[in-house]
């Protein structure tokens, strides 16, 4: 895997000059981080010129660096908040960029990403190229819903320029959407355009416990009412550390609006709520997060706000009762443990037929490679997962599992 | 007209002889579309009645390479449902069922000829809605607005037609069909959806979609606001954006604008010796909140010098206020023999400089230009009024809407933020993108259209595309081979 004579070092060394930073990972291959775009695509360039596979890492903290590869290209490097501009609500960050330093920076500014990601100290480049969205997703979407645009070094060293730093931008196609939730397979992220809100000014969370169907009907009760939190997360007894499912529901807005809320909540479903204090509340959530990393392999399951009860049946039955969430507002599953290939893909290949697609989002490399991050697509899909992937990386140098073995 | 025989009777045994155009005045209607400036008569039109005769129709102009056009109800405003006399218009308005609306879901799954407010009014007894608004939504389509990725007014805080796109189901330019997305909005792979939205009728032909409702809010307060200087309104813009205030729709109308307004019939009672409107929507689910959320709106409004603030909650006072808005296209329409709706964006924070620069272009060009605009969202739509047979005149239209989207573009903006750049806007992308990321642009529509046959011509000026390195490495490979 790594370059036994030291050439591929060499080159590297004499790529990123004396600033760059350079390191080994721990099976040996060579680790680059340039601190510039122009550095990345002189390195991709070049790695695709003399064949070499590059795979991409962000902190490593949600997938490990363990494609095979000659190289890997890291965006530790590209650690800065370039602009806040909280007048605009946009933000110019580079993608090595972590969570925390981001919340903070933006915090001082007055606004604030809506993206609660599952994990621990991540890149913002990989919330992006995995779209990991967390809780949050229920009210406010997903990742793509807050990018404005990015920058990206395809696998051949060019540099491209999608979208902008406005509010609304039809101009051209939309190449920002292709690029995230792609695992880096059209190229390295260097830095991203967020589309930012104020700070809330309130932020309400109630908890409650009981039986799962029991809360899932509690939460369609709550959307049924015409409400949309902005969270409505379903947590198995193992996510909550509880002896019984939980239901969080989080609530974001003006004051006025979410004691609203509040009462409306309570009025719509028969639980009964515990209202978390705010050090509670950002412990509950902050938990909800880092509990997925706890194994090594996460994947969500795609399905209708109706379908949920199955999903989840259908995950309990071909994996187990790990660390299971559910986003109640947006249908989808969130499951963490360890499994083996066969039955992960034992369980796609039953989601599918009901429709409902399995992602792996991250699993040791070869669980990926064996099942590919989406494995079975729909007929149609697959050609054009393929030409698309042809015509960012025709050489195949970044080493993605994007469709897998199986 | 230059489309050989053999497809023109290949598409009648289709879709019937009834159901296509080749006549010289039939086909003017299709000539243009909600833009004067541009005109094109397509070789022939077809008018599909489903999906399945769509598929036969884009095999048989796959086969015999004749390039076509997706048309909805034609109100696009860049001129991007246009088509030569070599190519082939396929109207979608027959395809117009709304197949399901799924309440417990918070979806629908529609034909794309559904015209967008059909599709609320349907919904609405599930108290739903779908929730992007252009002004033009009792015509346009929902296939149309997919391909243009439509905006409206309350796009300010409910997101364009790209938020509420869950599946699409396309007929791509070789006549296969593929699922993009899924009804829960989980993608399949890479996120084809998002990547459809937008792309202006260049990547296939959306025939079924599936869209997220939007529960209706139980409470609107409708707010009319107006100041003595354009600068003063665009900065009471920007505050209200910044101060963690989320209106549901934030427009501004200038004084020209409202004077057109005022003298039609969609009068709204405006003020007109205001040199600015802005009309701001405060919604939610609870009077109370509302009411907090909009007295603290009109705070901000006075503050920034509003002379009046005017607020409705009852519907008719909001719909009247809210008619001369969704109607001041139609209102300016009526004083010239022609209008340019122009479109931009620019950093909230940039609206009063912007807008005062517009201004000055306005004065140099000597044309008219007023504006009526998503102030919340700094989506510009600078509208011309002029006469088309005055050459000189129509010049310096054209000069002003060039130096207009300069002007946005300089401001750190786009040329285009809801109406597409078709062919209009095409002379201005390369102000916008180097020539690497207009080549991939053009690159990724290969991918679904290798041979260009869907909608040639629009969006990527080809010129100015660099070489993509995957068409040399193909090339090299097939050197090799
Ligand atoms: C008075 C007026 C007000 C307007 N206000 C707004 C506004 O507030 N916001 C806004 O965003 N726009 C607005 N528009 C512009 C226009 O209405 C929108 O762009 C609308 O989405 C176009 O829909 P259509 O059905 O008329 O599409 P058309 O004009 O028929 O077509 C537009 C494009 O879509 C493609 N297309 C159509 N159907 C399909 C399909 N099924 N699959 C693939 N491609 C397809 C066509 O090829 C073409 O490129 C306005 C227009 C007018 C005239």
């Amino acid at each position: 895997m790594s370059s036994s004579d030291g050439s591929i070092e060499r080159r590297l060394r004499a790529l990123v000059g004396p600033d760059g930073q350079m390191t080994t990972d721990d099976d040996g291959t060579p680790n680059v981080a340039p601190s510039t775009a122009t550095g990345c695509a002189l390195v991709l360039r070049t790695a695709s010129a003399e064949g070499w596979r590059v795979r991409i890492v962000g902190n490593g903290s949600w997938i490990p660096p363990d494609a095979p590869a000659e190289l890997t290209l890291s965006s530790r490097g590209l650690g800065q908040v370039e602009d806040v501009h909280a007048a605009d609500l946009v933000a110019t960050v580079q993608s090595g960029v972590d969570q925390h330093a981001l919340r903070e920076a933006l915090a001082d500014r007055g606004t604030w990403w809506p993206v609660d990601a599952p994990g621990d100290r991540r890149s913002v480049g990989s919330l992006v190229a995995t779209a990991t969205a967390g809780p949050l997703r229920s009210g406010f979407g997903n990742i793509r819903d807050h990018l404005l645009g990015l920058t990206i070094v395809t696998a051949d060293g060019h540099i491209l320029n999608y979208g902008g730093r406005v509010a609304k931008n039809v101009a051209g196609f939309d190449l920002t959407k292709l690029a995230t939730g792609s695992f880096g397979a059209f190229g390295f992220i260097s830095s991203v355009h967020l589309r930012l809100r104020p700070i809330p000014r309130a932020d309400a969370t109630l908890t409650t416990n009981d039986r799962r169907d029991a809360l899932l009907g509690q939460g369609q009760a709550i959307l049924d009412a015409g409400i949309t939190p902005s969270a409505l997360e379903l947590l198995s007894p193992v996510a909550g550390s509880t002896d019984d499912w939980t239901l969080g529901v989080r609530l974001i807005g003006s004051d006025a609006t979410v004691e609203a809320e509040r009462a409306a909540v309570a009025a719509a479903c028969t639980a009964r709520w515990t209202s978390l204090s705010s050090r509670n509340a950002a412990d509950f959530w902050r938990d909800v997060q880092q509990r997925a990393t706890q194994h090594a392999t996460t994947i969500r399951v795609g399905c209708v706000i109706t379908g949920l009860r199955q999903a989840i049946n259908l995950v309990l039955h071909h994996l187990d009762d790990a660390t299971i969430t559910a986003s109640i507002g947006a249908g989808v599953v969130r499951w963490s443990g360890s499994a083996s290939a066969a039955r992960l893909q034992l369980l796609r290949r039953t989601a599918a037929q009901v429709e409902m697609p399995v992602t792996i989002e991250r699993a040791p490399w070869p669980l990926r490679n064996e099942l590919g991050h989406f494995g079975l697509c729909r007929e149609g899909v697959n050609r054009l997962m393929g030409s698309l992937r042809h015509t960012f990386d025709p050489q195949s140098t970044l080493t993605v599992a994007l469709a897998g073995r199986q | 007209m230059t489309l050989p025989k053999q497809v023109l009777q290949a598409l009648a045994g289709i879709v019937g002889s009834q159901s296509i155009r080749v006549s010289r005045t039939a086909l003017e209607t299709y000539a243009s579309d909600g833009l004067p400036t541009h005109h094109r008569r397509p070789g022939a039109v077809v008018l599909p009645d489903g999906r399945d005769q769509v598929v036969r129709i884009v095999e048989v102009l796959a086969h015999h390479g004749v390039p076509f056009v997706a048309r909805g109800a034609g109100t696009g405003l860049s001129g991007g449902a246009l088509a030569g006399p070599d190519a082939v218009v396929i109207v979608l308005t027959r395809l117009n069922r709304i197949i399901a609306i799924d309440p417990s879901n918070r979806h629908a799954t529609v034909e794309p000829g559904v015209v967008n407010v059909h599709l609320s009014e349907a919904a609405a007894p599930h108290g739903l809605h779908y929730a992007p608004d252009p002004s033009s939504q009792t015509v346009c389509t929902i296939g149309g607005n997919v391909a243009e990725n439509a905006g409206g007014p309350h796009c300010l805080k409910y997101g364009v037609t790209s938020n509420h796109i869950l599946e699409l189901e396309v007929v791509l330019p070789n006549g296969e069909v593929a699922t993009l997305g899924s009804r829960g909005g989980e993608p399949w792979g890479p996120d084809l959806v998002g990547l459809f939205v937008g792309s202006e009728g260049m990547f296939g032909i959306a025939t079924r979609i599936t869209v997220r409702l939007t529960p209706i809010p139980r409470q609107i307060q409708t707010l009319l606001a107006d100041f003595s200087s354009v600068r003063a309104a665009g900065e009471a813009v920007s505050s209200i954006i910044a101060s963690g205030l989320l209106p549901s729709a934030l427009e501004m109308l200038d004084r020209a604008c409202v004077a057109a307004v005022e003298a039609s019939i969609y009068a709204a009672g405006y003020p007109t010796d205001a040199e600015a409107v802005l009309l701001v929507d405060v919604d939610g689910r609870d009077a109370g909140a509302v009411q907090a959320e909009a007295h603290d709106v009109e705070t901000i409004l006075r503050e920034h010098g509003a002379r009046t603030v005017r607020m409705a909650t009852e519907e008719s006072q909001r719909a009247r206020l809210w008619q001369g808005r969704k109607k001041a296209f139609g209102a300016l329409g009526r004083i010239s023999p022609d209008l340019i709706v122009q479109d931009a964006v620019v950093p909230r924070s940039a609206l009063p400089d912007v807008l005062e620069r517009i201004a000055d272009i306005a004065a140099t060009y000597r044309v008219k230009v007023s504006n009526v605009f998503h102030a919340g969202d700094g989506n510009l739509h600078p509208n011309i009024n002029f006469d088309r047979r005055n050459r000189d005149e129509f010049r310096r239209v054209e000069a002003a809407s060039a130096a207009i989207m300069s002007a946005c573009i300089d401001a750190g903006g786009s040329i285009t933020g809801e109406h597409g750049v078709g062919i209009d806007k095409l002379r201005y992308m390369p102000l916008m993108f180097d020539g690497d990321t207009l080549a991939a642009m053009r690159a990724t529509r290969r991918a679904f259209d290798p041979e260009e046959l869907s909608n040639p011509g629009k969006v990527v000026p080809v010129h100015a595309c660099r070489e993509w390195s995957a068409a040399r490495s193909l090339r090299r490979a097939e050197v090799v081979a």
